[in-house]
């Protein structure tokens, strides 16, 4: 068996919810994409157009789990790099409660934006 | 039967040419990940032109989300940016589903072969998507 080597602490949950949020994203990531790019071109979208997608209660929750588990596994994934090239101690508190910070003004931000272009609240 | 070798930190960048296939897939799923999550910050600060659009212009297509999405589209280099957004998705896409198999112990000795096949793919991807991308009015 190769050495055993990774970003993560043995047991741990944020390994479990990395890998989660992963799975869904792979199918998210891959249908915004695709919609926002190939369905939609991108010079063609318009607000009214936003706002139309965004008013259906299914793609408006999908988008915003989306926001979520990116902004989650975005800010968990850089803080395990950061971990991994040797963070510990103060220093490894202090990034961990800045980029919680960072990624809980994303998903405020985020949810602002999302209400912003809907028309179901 | 694999066997147990020992081939130092990933982390020491300044042997990367005695690197394998294994360890550039961390690399560069290490970069894409810092290029998506970037991208994430700049994607939600770009969308925040739409709190607060006025409805009448919204109905005229002349509102701040309207033309800021379109003024960023009419510029080539944006377009471009797009493509290597496209790039850096795709692969942390494909690679990130070789690492869910590595994980669960599924094919552990195609490791290599699958990180090449992740990049090729991305590659082809990436190819076919260009006309696209590059579609549609420009400056």
């Amino acid at each position: 068996m190769a050495q055993h080597y990774s970003s993560f602490d043995r047991g741990g949950r944020r390994w479990l919810f990395q890998r989660l949020t992963a799975v869904f994203l792979i199918g998210v990531l891959a249908f915004h994409f695709m919609l926002l790019h190939f369905v939609n071109h991108a010079a063609d979208i318009t607000f009214l157009g936003t706002q139309a997608r965004m008013s259906q209660v299914s793609y408006f929750a999908t988008m915003w789990l989306f926001l979520v588990t990116a902004t989650f596994h975005g800010v968990n994934g850089v803080y395990n790099a950061l971990v991994n090239q040797g963070l510990t101690g103060t220093q490894k508190n202090a990034v961990k409660y800045m980029l919680g910070a960072a990624g809980l003004l994303l998903v405020v931000q985020g949810t602002r934006v999302s209400l912003a272009m809907t028309t179901l609240v | 039967m694999s066997q147990s070798y020992n081939r130092g930190t990933v982390e020491d960048f300044g042997r990367w040419r005695e690197f394998t296939a294994g360890m550039w897939a961390w690399i560069f799923h290490k970069f894409t990940g810092w290029v998506l999550v970037g991208y994430l910050f700049t994607h939600i600060a770009v969308l925040s032109t739409s709190v607060g659009v006025d409805p009448a212009s919204a109905q005229a297509g002349s509102d701040l989300y309207t033309s800021t999405l379109s003024g960023l589209e009419s510029l080539l280099i944006v377009r471009f940016l797009e493509v290597g957004l496209l790039a850096v998705a795709v692969f942390h896409i494909l690679n990130g589903i070789r690492l869910l198999m590595v994980d669960l112990g599924v094919g552990l000795e195609s490791q290599d072969k699958s990180f090449y096949a992740s990049l090729l793919l991305t590659g082809a991807i990436v190819v076919a998507s260009v006309p696209t991308f590059l579609g549609g009015k420009l400056l």
